[in-house]
């Protein structure tokens, strides 16, 4: 990690001065921060800070409330992903997310991978084949599922639900992967599991993940942001702001003294 | 001691509420019930037994015992058909519309939903005037199978987007946003997953719509179904007679003879009802998908 301080960072999101609301709400107050590709960065904070609002900014899942206001700039590779000529569809095909309750559709395993690239206009038997297993390959789920891939998506347990989640999103081949608390509904050793492939995935994705777990954030990021009360108070690497936090509040939040 | 003063005295009372409850309970469904069941009785011991296979294939006549409700049975299964093949299409639309389109929170969209209520409240002849007007006047469909099951169709549209709307609103949002997220469009979405989804709750929309337009008989008067048809509708301008009609007519004749033909429709007309009503929970349970 210390030869990315002294070479240019290569950023690929950038935030700047991000404000949001729900009507008359304030969600987000003047947020800016830079993401570095093939990096895991971790959002943490304590419940209501605006981590989920957040992420949710990043593929515009907020566009779907009526009352959501945003000024400021969210920048992937240099282009706003809130300028008027972009589609937000575009937008969620570059930046895919996983969500906290698992959700795959109620069909087939094989087409919960395969709705993404259908939809994107593959209709190539072959090729979805091989995205399919490649996906499920990429999110360590083939070995346990590539036998029943016309069994029911809800016969999975909750994490292989989840892992299916991660590899539907890997189907559609994203620049960046946001993960949405994807542990908060699986039990110590599925979470493990996702915990193992989010490492695995590091170094060929982007990833952006929503934590509640201190130690999760610790033991799978390169970065940690420290979000209170919407405002974005501490932003670095996880190392520093776990043993060494510049801020009393992250400290007092890292230790487990609030949150 | 458990039992105290206080609370015997707090025990005596809850009792005698419930008592009171129950027995009124008791009551409410017993007359329900009765009433159901003198009114299904006396049908069937009317009705029954003059029921045969003669009886359903042939065509009115001047003479009791010769008549049959061919003619009705056959245009009330056009009827109806023609209507759901209208009402369909345009009730799930406007449900898809109201549900996912606008602004739920909007008033408009408030004042459409409390009107779409009334709508369904309003009395069946109201529609049948409308039909007259519309349909078989302005739009010269005269008095044929086209008029009335547009009339008809108006007629249930309320029903058809009550229940497609709230089977739409069960679909969990998490659906929809795993689509959204994949890249879906807005239409995909609708089209793919919230749709197929909602599709057993539309289905029982439908089929409550259906048997709802199969007893109407007030709008087709208006709108002057015949009642007297000694033939089958050969087309979507043929006029035409449907089984409430006939019954009607039927229970207004002097002769004793046409009553019990009235009894005997109406038992056909309770079958198909009920047949419908059992379609209904069939296709429901064959299609309802698990989802938690």
């Amino acid at each position: 990690m210390k030869e990315q301080k002294n070479n240019k960072a290569d950023v690929i999101l950038s935030v700047h001065d991000l404000n949001t609301w729900y009507g008359d709400a304030q969600v987000l107050c003047n947020m800016s921060f830079d993401v570095e590709r093939n990096r895991v960065t971790a959002l943490i904070g304590p419940s209501g800070c605006g981590k989920s609002t957040l992420i949710r900014c990043f593929n515009r899942m907020n566009d779907f409330i009526p009352s959501f206001k945003l000024t400021g700039k969210i920048l992937l590779e240099g282009e706003d992903l809130y300028s008027t000529t972009i589609d937000p569809v575009e937008v969620r095909l570059r930046l895919g997310m996983v969500f906290q309750k698992q959700n795959p559709f109620p069909k087939s395993i094989y087409d919960n991978i395969a709705y993404g690239p259908r939809i994107a206009g593959i209709r190539n038997r072959d090729q979805l084949d091989s995205i399919v297993e490649d996906s499920l390959q990429k999110a360590a789920l083939w070995d346990e599922v590539k036998d029943k891939l016309r069994d029911n998506a809800y016969a999975l347990s909750g994490g292989q639900q989840q892992r299916l989640c991660i590899a539907r999103t890997l189907a559609i081949e994203p620049d960046v992967l946001l993960l949405d608390e994807p542990c908060s509904a699986l039990d110590p050793i599925a979470t493990a599991k996702i915990e193992e492939l989010i490492l695995e995935l590091k170094d060929s994705y982007t990833v952006l993940i929503v934590t509640h777990n201190m130690q999760q954030a610790a033991r799978v990021s390169h970065y940690t942001a420290f979000l209170y009360l919407g405002e974005l108070i501490e932003f670095g690497l996880t190392d520093k702001i776990f043993t060494n936090p510049g801020d009393h509040r992250t400290e007092a939040y890292v230790t487990g003294k609030f949150g | 001691m458990i039992s105290t003063d206080r609370t015997r005295k707090l025990l005596i009372r809850q009792k005698l509420g419930d008592g009171v409850f129950q027995v009124v309970a008791v009551v409410g469904i017993v007359i329900a019930l009765a009433t159901l069941a003198a009114l299904i009785i006396d049908a069937l011991v009317d009705g029954l037994p003059r029921i045969d296979w003669k009886f359903l294939t042939s065509f009115p006549s001047r003479k009791p015992a010769e008549a049959g409700i061919f003619s009705a049975l056959v245009g009330s299964v056009y009827l109806i058909a023609l209507t759901a093949v209208v009402a369909v299409p345009i009730g799930v639309a406007a449900a898809v519309y109201l549900e996912e389109y606008t602004n739920q929170s909007s008033r408009l969209s408030r004042i459409i939903e409390v009107n779409v209520a009334n709508l369904a409240g309003v009395p069946s002849i109201i529609y049948g005037l409308l039909g007259l007007e519309l349909f078989v006047r302005a739009m010269r469909l005269d008095r044929s199978l086209l008029a009335g099951a547009l009339t008809l169709a108006l007629l249930v549209l309320p029903i058809v987007i009550i229940a497609s709307r709230e089977a739409i609103r069960a679909v969990p949002s998490t659906i929809r946003e795993a689509a959204y997220a994949l890249g879906a469009t807005q239409w995909e979405t609708t089209r793919d997953h919230v749709l197929p989804l909602a599709f057993p709750g539309i289905l029982t929309g439908i089929i409550l719509a259906v048997s709802r337009a199969i007893g109407e008989t007030a709008p087709l008067i208006t709108i002057g179904a015949l009642t007297y048809v000694a033939f089958v509708p050969d087309g979507l301008l043929s006029p035409f007679t449907a089984l409430p009609i006939q019954i009607f007519n039927w229970v207004s004749r002097p002769q004793h003879g046409f009553h019990i033909n009235a009894a005997a429709g109406i038992v056909v007309l309770l079958a198909v009802t009920l047949l419908l009503n059992a379609l209904a929970i069939f296709l429901r349970n064959r299609y309802q998908k698990q989802y938690q």
